[in-house]
């Protein structure tokens, strides 16, 4: 049983990533990582969310009518991320405008629902509180990996500290304008993927066309 | 006229929801691998944000805003914090009408559609479509021609995607990279070809 837990909980983490190997969740992961303050409260949200919806709609998995289902979902899911909402702009005005629509599209967050759909329609609620709180997890440590270089390089600043001098106030490092624009969060996800898939061969994706099989054959 | 047109030129370019907003990226990434089927769900985005978004303009305008119910004569209700619940109500609503209305009147289009009409209702594009129209407080014209254009930036973003990752299943990528990491690489320099055209002042 304990090993049950830790395995849900740590195994979204890099072995089964919902952002780099299940491809859900990745709206926000992009678009809400210029700093690190920003994709941390995001990430609490999104952890929040997931958890309690998974909780909540295994607890009445054996009600809901299949036809309707995702209707019920959405309704629960859409629920908690008001109360989510309404939080955020009551203790924290300021994160809430900078994280404009997205904390409402934590809605159609494809990992919320996709573990709702994958893994709590068929647990029990306390197991599947656990899975929301694991791929919760896995997808902060994506959002705060690349939240943590595109500051750094971006800005040279660190959750709004000033972490290396930036050459415009008499420092030495020139910031990289590109890493807060919207392109290098897709460059910096693309080149974390590369990293672990590097490291765990088994997340390697077959290729669809293999233009080097006979070549390769014939220089062996 | 002027301004319309504007809107719809930013909407489709300069604001695009895929590229420079990255609202829709699961299915963007996750159907993008023939430009058949690419074309067919952008079509079918085009088509629920033509009809989400000015009805949760009338929703918000005269259910939700503050002060939004004085017709009713309740002028110091304030409802928008039941805006999330609502426009998702709408948008599954909507995408349930359509998918019947089309399985009735246009077969065809439904069939080459299918399976793509439903999985559109957590598609956040059409979400986050409709929260920016409500965040920068557009009127319902405003807000019809902004449906229009963020869905035809949308379909125009990923048919393109398509196209390219149909051409570079020939190309010898590392094994790492394989599928979805090349897949974020290229999007990622697509959304720096789609930067050019933040320039443009409308």
């Amino acid at each position: 049983m304990a090993s049950e837990i830790k395995s849900t909980v740590f195994d979204p983490l890099v072995d089964n990533n919902p952002i780099t190997l299940q491809v859900l969740g990745v709206c926000s992961a992009l678009a809400v990582t210029t700093n690190m303050m920003a994709a941390l409260i995001m990430s609490i949200a999104l952890t929040t969310v997931t958890a309690f919806s998974s909780a909540i709609i295994s607890s009445i998995r054996n009600h809901i009518p299949s036809s309707i289902r995702i209707i019920v979902q959405m309704t629960i899911i859409a629920s908690l991320v008001i109360i989510v909402d309404q939080l955020l702009k009551a203790y924290a005005y300021e994160a809430s405008k900078q994280l404009s629509v997205f904390v409402g599209l934590i809605i159609t967050n494809c990992i919320v629902l996709g573990r709702a759909e994958a893994y709590a329609m068929k647990n029990p609620p306390v197991m599947s509180f656990l899975d929301g709180i694991g791929n919760g997890l896995g997808y902060s440590l994506i959002l705060m990996v690349v939240g943590f270089f595109r500051e750094l390089l971006g800005a040279g600043k660190l959750f709004g500290h000033q972490i290396i001098p930036v050459a415009n106030e008499g420092g030495w490092y020139i910031p990289n304008g590109l890493m807060l624009l919207p392109p290098s969060a897709f460059f910096v996800i693309g080149l974390l993927i590369w990293l672990i898939r590097s490291l765990k061969k088994e997340q390697v994706e077959p290729a669809d066309y293999q233009i080097h099989q006979v070549h390769r054959t014939e220089v062996l | 006229m002027e301004h319309y047109l504007s809107l719809f030129i930013r909407s489709i370019f300069i604001e695009n929801l895929a590229l420079s907003f990255f609202l829709g990226m699961c299915t963007f990434l996750a159907v993008s691998k023939k430009i058949e089927t690419a074309l067919g769900l952008g079509i079918a985005v085009i088509l629920v944000q033509i009809i989400t978004v000015p009805a949760n303009n009338l929703i918000y305008q005269f259910l939700l805003k503050d002060g939004a119910l004085a017709w009713a004569g309740m002028p110091d209700v304030d409802l928008s914090f039941l805006g999330l619940i609502s426009y998702i109500g709408v948008i599954a609503a909507m995408v349930q009408i359509l998918e019947m209305a089309m399985d009735k009147f246009t077969p065809a289009l439904y069939n080459a559609l299918g399976i793509f009409l439903p999985l559109i209702t957590v598609n956040c594009a059409i979400l986050g479509g409709t929260l920016f129209m409500v965040e920068r407080d557009y009127n319902l014209a405003e807000s019809a021609v902004y449906g229009v254009g963020s869905g035809l930036g949308w379909a125009l973003a990923i048919t393109a995607i398509a196209g390219i990752r149909e051409k570079l299943k020939y190309s010898d990528v590392p094994d790492g990279l394989q599928g979805l990491g090349i897949t974020f690489i290229t999007a990622g320099l697509m959304a720096l070809g789609f930067m050019a055209f933040s320039g443009i002042q409308l």
